[in-house]
């Protein structure tokens, strides 16, 4: 007869399988304790490295024994030839591949092995850039991998398209891979520059050349086709973020170059005003005020104590030194760390004066896109609206028509731009308040806009929901603002740039902090009425502003503090109007 | 070896090697049940079986002879085994499943150039089959032994612990005879050279009959052409079982479809769309989201409500989808007909959507040395636990009892009497006396071999399913795979090619326009392609093979007048999967053992006790023979409920399990 397979119990099963765990575990611990006997005993020898292989090819995550095993392998390299240091350490990469089957994300394996390589007389990148890409082809999103890769790619000097047609591939069999995307930004413009412009812009008023026509940006030949290649990803997904990522990479242009965007001097406050087109320090980035040819000995302080970085500053000038009307001064602010400057003069009979480059000629808020022709934007817009069509609902494309659409003509499709945060905000209501922002940021930039297209100093943005405040920096000569009739929660730091304002009406919002009203030297007139103030401590800083007369609080939960007229009297004694 | 009666009690007999039978086989077997496995052929699988191209050509040769000759049959023999009380219910001889068979030959063979040209509708070539016959003798050992023969059957009482006893045409590759080919080309040559001489002009680079057949073992020809869903009802089947093991797979690389007289890839896979560059990125969109509401399609019956007395294709029609995307869902990706409903077309899209991406970018496997490994290794399975295996060995009648109307015993070809609980047979071993209903239908196939690929891409090892719509309203579709020589079934430079449909007439009726129409098919063999550059761009078809084969899966236990625990298996199905054959293998199962699980998986190697001696049968060679550490802890911790380490579990070596031979 024949014998009829017998199988052992799932208890039999498991008792061996405790067992051989057990034996495991005795076997290992006890190697261990050999091993870190003989390291602190310094034995650089050959059975370190057996008996660390051992332990290693178990858990090859104990970092320790990695460290141990370069000190072994360093010193017997100094026994060896040549030759056989070679061996030495391609027996070690052979062990490192075994390792990283057993953990292809070890952290201490590639480390290693990237030691081992700069270690090897000969190494061989051709086998290591198949090792990742075997590793890459299990599982495409193994960084540690993308690490290791791009030290051998470095080092072995693959050519730049054959990266390229590697990222082709990966994106082809999967192009849900940001790593893959991006190392395509990263090569792009190495293999398909923009070519130099002929001239320097003319736009550009600063004498220094524009560091936007170098560096990372992509011939329009080249750009037309990774347009595409997007296209077709996200209309095969359009739920898949990397390629709108990718996308938004590719209309976007170099950040703006960091240069004095405004001086402004006021005779009166004998103050002088510069903004920066970034945040900068100015105490350490070596800025100089020259005035008549004569530098001078002045301190540069940001517009409110909790800025360290601000795009604006301000300095006093020497008491009487531009006060009389009669005088023309010449102002130059020097930066020297930048190479930089800008001259501001100030005419007989001016009360001001500033030197400034307007948002509207510089296309200032176009930058969130591109520079690139209107008609290449044109077209992707054509192509995002396609989409839009097809699926009313998708968020990325929702934002990536917004700012398409603020790139080509920000006024022209003011409209439409509404309509469509609108939609974001019901498709996408756990990222609402970001919507509400970004909708407040172009809503000032497009009233930033019309006001100097309307060369005027009065700034209303009343009754358009905003939720935050920004672009502060360009209403330096602002002197009336009425925010009423929105959703802001507080006046920030940033609004202490405002220094010629003169009057705010900030009716009808829920604020409930005043921390920008901080040292506004012409500030006469506040209106703060149906706001959320509740404490006498909140109207603190307006103390600072020693021109303010008029202060309208009505509406406010402050009424019902006890005695409050008398600790505003004596908190505020120059506020002849108070309403409460 | 010595002739050796078979034991004379099974619980279960089964008649037949094909797929539904060797499932069952290794279910019962699994189960604890003794299972007596028998096939009158001399090979395993019956109509799913694979062959060299050498061992083909006699296949051709044994369905050309079976109609010629007269079974004379041996009454006698079992009439006295018959008691009292027992009536006997005979058993087919002859196999009728095949017919229309048909073979052209068009590679070049020089000095025969002139018999095939005059002949090219003749079934055999004469010269050929016969040369083809003697190769096959002296390559296949067991081929010859005739059918009936009752003393060449002492070879056939084999243990099942034998492991040739489970053949496999890759081990067949490596076992000797290398010399034996060329041996016969010599003899071939010396035999044709005193035919008209022409010069021995080598043609560089094409394809001679002669290399065919040189190159012979380099094939496995199916003759069924299945391929298996990735969630299909075979794979799960595999992987819970841990038959799969026993095999390895090769993923199908892209589908393909004949459209406007082009051969185009179907973009099915999120990869395929998003690389497609016959869609229009708006084409891609609503592509897109067309699959993506049929991957659950039955949460949005609003969708399709209205549609679902009417054809599916109307329903793509309203959804406005192009014509493009209309002809890729329907035929392609649904693989339904015009008339099939709206309800039915979505099951099937949704179907092969969920198929796709558990082992690649679509949704189909195939077994690597051809399909007809797949009951092999089940019948190995079968073996393992214990099921004995005999070839060329059948039963000549079934014993019924006359009071209880149940079969209790089988008498065998060698007049031994066998008895059984249970009896399962393959349908083709059935009397026409036993049916009730002779509806069959008919499945049309032809194999080709061809010299390149029907679309050549930059990889030139893909297989490709091709769907080729109905080229005219009455025709069928038909369903072609063509296979690449890195799925183990032909020999490089070459294509094996299978068309199936379902039969309107003779294969050769029905499939030779759809060859015409994707091949170049030449007048004269070894003619190069004609200077039209549209001739050229298509593969040349070196060799074909036309035949019917009958498909049973319409008849039921109804179609039978048979003793209640008679348990008929019917043949392959015209369908792409095997689901059809798995699922009555599994209610067949149930009916034999109502209480028992349907394969449950098979246990690790190390967990087998084997008699008398436990630890040191399980060899510890077993544990050094996989490829590494990781990969067996892989396979031993996810097991097989994650399918992706199907092949590794593959990796495993089978013949280890075998239990050691009792001797």
């Amino acid at each position: 007869m024949h014998g009829r397979v017998k199988i052992k119990s799932t208890a039999q099963q498991e008792e061996e399988k405790r067992k051989e765990k057990e034996k495991k575990l005795k076997a290992f611990v006890s190697a261990r304790d050999a091993v870190l006997k003989k390291r602190s005993a310094g034995e650089h020898d050959e059975e370190a490295l057996q008996l660390t292989r051992q332990l290693l090819s178990s858990n090859p995550d104990f970092a320790t024994l990695w460290n141990y095993r370069r000190e072994v392998l360093l010193h017997l390299e100094t026994l060896r030839e040549k030759d056989e240091v070679q061996k030495l350490y391609e027996s070690e990469l052979h062990f490192i591949e075994a390792c990283l089957k057993v953990n292809p994300k070890s952290y201490g394996c590639w480390h290693h092995r990237t030691w081992v390589n700069t270690r090897l007389p000969q190494p061989d990148w051709t086998r290591e850039l198949g090792l990742c890409d075997r590793c890459l082809s299990l599982d495409e999103r193994n960084f540690h991998c993308w690490d290791y890769r791009r030290v051998v790619v470095k080092a072995s000097g693959v050519s730049v398209e054959q990266e390229l047609q590697f990222t082709d591939r990966l994106i082809g069999s999967n192009f849900s891979n940001y790593s893959s995307w991006h190392y395509r930004s990263t090569l792009l413009p190495q293999l398909h520059p923009q070519p130099a412009p002929d001239s320097a812009p003319i736009t550009s008023p600063s004498p220094t050349t524009s560091p936007q026509f170098h560096s990372h940006r992509v011939c329009e030949e080249q750009l037309l086709k990774e347009y595409e290649l997007s296209h077709n990803a996200f209309f095969t997904d359009p739920n898949d973020q990397s390629a709108w990522f990718y996308y938004r990479w590719l209309l976007g242009r170099a950040e703006r170059e960091e240069m004095i965007s405004c001086v402004y001097v006021s005779r009166e406050g004998e103050r002088v005003s510069v903004a920066f087109s970034k945040p900068v320090h100015a105490q350490s980035e070596g800025l100089m005020l020259v005035l008549d040819g004569q530098p001078q000995q002045v301190e540069w302080r940001s517009t409110h104590p909790r800025l360290r970085h601000s795009p604006v500053w301000l300095c006093d000038l020497p008491p009487g030194s531009i006060s009389d009307m009669s005088n023309e001064h010449n102002l130059t602010i020097h930066w020297t760390e930048k190479h930089t400057h800008r001259d501001c003069a100030l005419y007989t009979g001016c009360a001001e004066s500033w030197c400034r480059d307007s948002a509207t000629n510089l296309e200032l808020f176009r930058s969130e896109l591109s520079v690139e022709k209107s008609s290449v934007l044109q077209a992707e817009l054509q192509s995002c609206n396609q989409l839009l069509e097809l699926e009313p609902q998708n968020k990325w494309c929702l934002l990536t028509i917004i700012l398409l659409m603020r790139a080509l003509d920000p006024l022209g499709h003011e409209k439409e731009t509404l309509a469509h945060f609108q939609t974001l905000k019901e498709v996408d209501p756990m990222r609402s308040t970001y919507y509400s922002d970004l909708c407040s940021k172009f809503l000032i930039e497009n009233t930033i806009l019309k006001m100097e297209y309307a060369e005027v100093r009065v700034f209303s943005l009343s009754n358009k929901n905003l939720t935050t405040l920004c672009h502060l920096d360009q209403l330096l000569f602002v002197t009336h603002i009425n925010l009423s009739s929105n959703q802001l929660l507080r006046l920030p730091p940033h609004f202490a740039m405002l220094q010629c304002l003169e009057v705010l009406e900030a009716d009808d919002n829920a604020i409930e902090n005043l921390e920008g009203l901080y040292h506004l030297p012409k500030l006469e007139e506040v209106s703060l009425r149906n706001n959320q103030i509740c404490k006498l401590s909140d109207l603190e800083s307006l103390a600072s502003c020693t021109k303010l007369t008029r202060l309208d609080l009505r509406g406010n939960p402050v009424h019902r503090t006890a005695h409050i007229e008398s600790e505003l009297s004596q908190l505020l004694p120059r506020v002849t109007a108070l309403s409460l | 070896m010595a002739a050796e009666d078979l034991p004379s009690q099974f619980d279960v007999v089964i008649l037949g090697t094909g797929l539904t039978e060797s499932v069952i086989a290794a279910a019962c077997s699994r189960v604890g049940q003794s299972v007596l496995h028998l096939d009158r052929r001399n090979y395993y699988a019956g109509n799913w079986a694979s062959f060299t191209f050498n061992g083909l050509l006699s296949w051709i040769e044994q369905y050309k002879n079976q109609q010629e000759v007269q079974i004379t049959e041996l009454e006698q023999v079992w009439r006295s085994l018959i008691d009292e009380g027992e009536d006997a219910v005979p058993l087919s001889a002859l196999d009728s499943s095949i017919s229309n068979l048909e073979v052209f030959c068009y590679a070049s063979e020089e000095e025969e150039k002139e018999e095939e040209m005059k002949t090219p509708l003749s079934s055999f070539q004469p010269v050929n089959a016969e040369t083809v016959s003697e190769e096959a003798n002296g390559d296949s050992t067991e081929a010859h032994d005739t059918v009936t023969g009752d003393d060449t059957t002492a070879s056939d009482a084999k243990t099942p612990n034998e492991e040739h006893e489970v053949s496999e045409p890759k081990e067949d590759q490596h076992t000797s005879d290398i010399s034996e080919p060329s041996q016969s080309q010599e003899e071939k040559e010396s035999q044709l050279s005193s035919s008209p001489a022409d010069p021995p002009v080598e043609v560089q680079k094409k394809i001679t009959y002669q290399k065919l057949v040189k190159e012979g073992r380099r094939f496995n020809i199916d003759l069924v052409s299945k391929l298996m869903y990735s969630r299909g009802a075979l794979v799960d089947l595999l992987i819970k079982s841990n038959v799969s093991r026993y095999a390895e797979f090769k993923n199908i690389g892209r589908i393909l479809t004949y459209r406007n007289g082009k051969v185009e890839q179907v973009p099915c896979s999120r990869a395929d769309v998003f690389a497609s560059k016959q869609l229009t990125v708006v084409e891609k969109r609503m592509l897109m989201k067309f699959l993506t509401f049929c991957l659950d399609f039955e949460q949005h019956p609003e969708e399709y409500q209205d549609y679902t007395e009417k054809p599916f294709r109307e329903f793509l029609k309203n959804k406005k989808l192009t014509e493009n995307l209309q002809h890729f869902i329907l035929h392609s990706i649904a693989m339904v007909t015009q008339h099939t409903l709206t309800e039915e077309g979505l099951k099937a899209t949704q179907h092969f959507l969920r198929c796709l991406g558990r082992y690649g970018n679509t949704p189909f496997l195939f077994p690597l040395y051809g399909l007809g490994e797949i009951p092999q290794c089940f019948c190995r399975m079968c073996a393992v636990f214990g099921g004995i295996y005999c070839l060329r060995h059948s039963v000549e009648c079934l014993v019924v009892d006359k009071v209880s109307n149940k079969v209790k015993a089988v008498i065998d070809t060698r007049g031994q009497r066998i008895s059984c609980s249970h009896f399962v047979v393959e349908d083709s071993y059935i009397r026409d006396e036993q049916r009730q209903s002779t509806a069959y239908r008919q499945i049309s196939r032809a194999v080709l071999i061809t010299d390149r690929s029907v679309l050549p891409s930059e990889s030139d090892q893909q297989i490709s399913m091709v769907t080729i719509p109905p080229l005219e309203s009455s025709a069928p579709a038909v369903r072609m795979v063509e296979l690449c020589s890195s799925s183990m079934t032909c020999m490089p430079g070459t294509y094996l090619v299978h068309l199936t449909c379902s039969s309107s007439g003779k294969a050769q009726e029905d499939l030779a326009p759809v060859i015409s129409q994707l091949f170049h098919v030449s007048t004269i063999p070894g003619e190069e392609p004609s200077e039209g550059a549209e001739e050229r761009s298509k593969p040349a078809v070196l060799w074909v093979m036309y035949f019917n084969m009958r498909d049973t899966s319409a008849l039921d236990s109804s179609s039978y007048s048979l003793p209640s625990n008679v348990h008929v298996c019917t043949g392959p199905d015209d369908s792409l999967c095997s689901d059809y054959s798995i699922k009555l293998a599994e209610s067949v199962f149930h009916h034999i053992l109502p209480d028992e699980e349907f394969c449950p998986p098979a246990p690790n190697p190390e967990d087998i006790i084997y008699d008398g001696d436990g630890p040191q049968a399980e060899g510890p060679g077993f544990d050094e023979s996989t490829n590494t550490e990781a990969d067996k802890s892989l396979a031993e911790e996810e097991g097989n409920s994650e399918p992706a380490e199907m092949d590794s579990v593959t990796q495993q070596a089978p013949l280890d399990m075998t239990p050691a031979s009792e001797e």
